[in-house]
């Protein structure tokens, strides 16, 4: 990752922090049948971020998501979304899409748009223009008078998501929004994700592939067995994790490179260890120093399916 | 708006809109009126005029039928041979002709010859030739007042009294009888149809995984409340075009069809006919919607729901007995117990032997039952709306009612 592009999101979420949050979460627990599902979860999101929340099936995010939508409620702790308890205005402000989801089969593509907006409130002709745009963005216009059972299963998704932000909501939370879909429709959720973002929106992205929340998230909270793991910005928890390593692709490693322990051969590049004092920016310039002709240099930085391997190996 | 009203309306117009509930709605008058003209066209075609007269020749082997009587509407011609009533029966002077051997008197029987076929001579048949061989066999013999006994002895004419020793009215069998047991079946088929369509709406939300979104918009209870009063409202429009059809169907019925001259509709049925419509409704609608609610998918559900449908269709099977012993110990309980109590006490209504206070304890256990039910139903309805995995068994059910 670029230097200045870190110290951005780094910058942004800091300002998301100072602006009033959009979801605050603290110590709630849920529990099915004796099992903590949630054991003790809180945090909180900002406005225009996107928060990723990440963990292996089963981990209780679905069950977290659930008890932000008020469909199921918490045996303790406390949920404000938009700086209130949840309430039916409040309800009207987000955009939900569960990773059960469905359309009506006999109803069209309008039909449904229209009624799930109004159950959000809003008004039939803003529903109609808004729902003709995004139908439009998503290239589902001509589609709009079909009845959904016969669509595929991939555009059926599309028009899901359309409900999603139809009422244009505030805070949108996507639970595992990427199974089944194809790579371009792929591609395409990410960016109509990073609009939302752009607009302002907060949006909330639940899934168990970790590099989806990789590319997409400023902070992330990682669960695992219903128990925060992982809660912050998502460079900064990268940062944390670094193991002090750089990959280096060159034509000679020369010898007598400050604050070098060590170096492993993984066969066309090689990775170097560093003592922790030195930053990986000297270890460039001395390299450029004694003239070699360096091809790839670039900071080690895990990914976080290794940092989620890690911190459930240190929670042992 | 409340979104309880909004998911109200949607039900609605979703289930007013659908053709099956359009058919259904409208088949009841399009039955009566087509029931009226086919009525009114058969009338017309069987009266052109005067009635003909039929003629019946006979070949008389005793000599005692040598001086035929007329009978009405039937004319008996002798015959000297049997060639001769042949010839006339082929040539269609005559529609059949009786041959009275010899031996009549000790054994009864003639031989009958007709070119049309049948698989018994028709009662009106018989008749006139048993009353020509009675006015024959007996003329000179008995007074003709006493010739016009034998031939029908009797003409009943029956009534029922009151408590009060008067004469009560209402003994037309079709006003008795049939009206009551129409009106069960109707009140059966409205009463499924819109809880059926509530059972179907619901699974189908669930199936499709609809339901999720929707909690994610208003509350179980929003749901439940808007599905159970939009479904009802357009059960509620069916029974009243059934009842408005069933009430000028009987008032032009009665006009022009003799036989339903005293036929008359309670006008109290309406009344105790929508409230227990409305009741019965709620009830099932609740039982519905708890079993709609626990099952994954249609199929699923659709086993448990016909426990209940079973039970309800009881007095309908059972309507003929009811009307005949309306106080009998079988109707008193079928009018009590709230699964076929809305049905018993219609079939009771209709047929107008209910008291009084046996039409209130019926909606006092009936609207007690609605309660409960729904009470019920809320709970379970909450619970299991996101549950998709395998069907839980009736213990698991019952704890998770607890726990709610």
């Amino acid at each position: 990752m670029e230097r200045a592009e870190l110290v951005e999101r780094v910058k942004r979420a800091g300002k998301a922090n100072a602006a009033m949050n959009v979801v605050e979460v603290s110590g709630i627990s849920k529990s099915f049948k004796g099992v903590k599902v949630v054991d003790n979860v809180s945090f909180a999101i900002g406005q225009s971020e996107i928060f990723g929340m990440v963990g292996p099936n089963g981990a209780g995010k679905t069950t977290t998501l659930r008890m932000l939508m008020d469909i199921i409620k918490p045996d303790s702790g406390e949920i404000k979304i938009l700086g209130e308890p949840i309430n039916e205005e409040v309800k009207n402000r987000i955009g939900y899409l569960p990773e059960e989801r469905g359309l009506y089969k006999k109803l069209t593509v309008s039909q449904s748009l229209s009624y799930l907006a109004a159950l959000k409130n809003m008004k039939r002709r803003l529903a109609r223009e808004r729902a003709e745009e995004l139908l439009k963005r998503v290239n589902m216009l001509p589609h709009k008078d079909k009845k959904t059972e016969e669509l595929s299963h991939g555009m059926g998704q599309l028009i899901q998501f359309v409900a999603t932000i139809l009422h244009d909501p505030e805070l949108v939370v996507f639970d595992e929004p990427f199974a089944a879909l194809d790579p371009v429709n792929t591609q395409l959720l990410k960016e109509l994700i990073l609009e939302l973002r752009s607009q302002g929106k907060s949006v909330i992205l639940s899934t168990h592939m970790m590099n989806q929340v990789e590319e997409l998230s400023d902070r992330i909270l990682m669960i695992n067995k219903g128990q925060a793991v992982l809660y912050g910005s998502l460079a900064e928890i990268k940062s944390r994790y670094r193991n002090n390593s750089v990959f280096l692709e060159c034509d000679r490693l020369p010898d007598g490179l400050p604050g070098v322990v060590g170096s492993k051969a993984h066969g066309k590049y090689i990775e170097i260890f560093l003592d922790g004092r030195v930053s990986p920016q000297e270890i460039l310039s001395a390299l450029i120093n004694k003239g070699v002709r360096v091809d790839r240099f670039e900071v080690s930085t895990p990914s976080l399916n290794e940092i989620f391997i890690q911190v459930v190996k240190e929670g042992r | 708006m409340n979104k309880a009203f909004i998911i109200l309306k949607h039900e609605f117009w979703q289930t007013v809109k659908n053709r099956s509930f359009i058919i259904l709605t409208l088949s009841l008058p399009v039955l009566a009126i087509l029931g009226l003209g086919i009525y009114q066209g058969v009338h017309h075609w069987y009266h052109p005029g005067v009635p003909q007269q039929e003629k019946i020749g006979y070949v008389d082997y005793t000599g005692m039928f040598g001086n035929p009587t007329s009978e009405p509407g039937v004319q008996f011609i002798l015959y000297t041979d049997e060639q001769t009533a042949k010839d006339a029966l082929l040539a269609k002077d005559v529609k059949e002709y009786l041959v009275i051997p010899a031996d009549y008197l000790s054994t009864g029987v003639i031989t009958r010859y007709t070119m049309s076929r049948e698989v018994a001579p028709s009662p009106k048949t018989t008749g006139q030739i048993t009353d020509f061989l009675l006015s024959n066999l007996l003329a000179g013999e008995v007074s003709p007042q006493v010739l016009q006994r034998v031939e029908t002895p009797v003409l009943l004419a029956s009534f029922r009294l009151n408590e009060a020793g008067e004469i009560a009215p209402n003994q037309n069998v079709v006003a008795s009888y049939v009206v009551p047991i129409v009106f069960a079946l109707l009140f059966m088929i409205s009463i499924f149809f819109a809880s059926g369509f509530l059972f179907q709406s619901v699974t189908e939300e669930k199936e499709t995984r609809v339901m999720e979104i929707l909690l994610s918009s208003v509350s179980s209870r929003q749901l439940l409340v808007g599905k159970v009063l939009g479904l009802g409202i357009a059960g509620l429009l069916q029974v009243s075009v059934w009842l408005v059809t069933l009430e000028v169907f009987s008032r032009v019925a009665s006009s022009i069809i003799p036989a339903l001259s005293d036929l008359s509709i309670p006008v109290s049925l309406f009344g105790w006919g929508i409230l227990y419509f409305i009741l019965g409704y709620l009830l099932f609608a609740a039982l519905y919607a708890g079993i709609g609610s626990i099952g994954a998918t249609a199929r699923e559900g659709q086993g448990w729901s016909t426990i209940f449908v079973l039970p309800a269709a009881v007095p309908y099977y059972f309507s003929y007995f009811i009307v005949t012993y309306p106080e009998g110990v079988v109707s008193r309980a079928l009018t009590f117990f709230p699964i076929t109590s809305p049905i018993t006490s219609m079939i009771r209504l209709a047929s107008g032997a209910i008291s009084a206070w046996q039409i209130a304890l019926s909606l006092i256990i009936l609207a007690g039952s609605v309660v409960l039910t729904m009470w019920l139903a809320a709970k379970i309805f909450r619970v299991f709306l996101l549950m998709y995995g395998k069907r839980p068994a009736l213990r698991e059910i019952v704890r998770y009612i607890r726990e709610a």
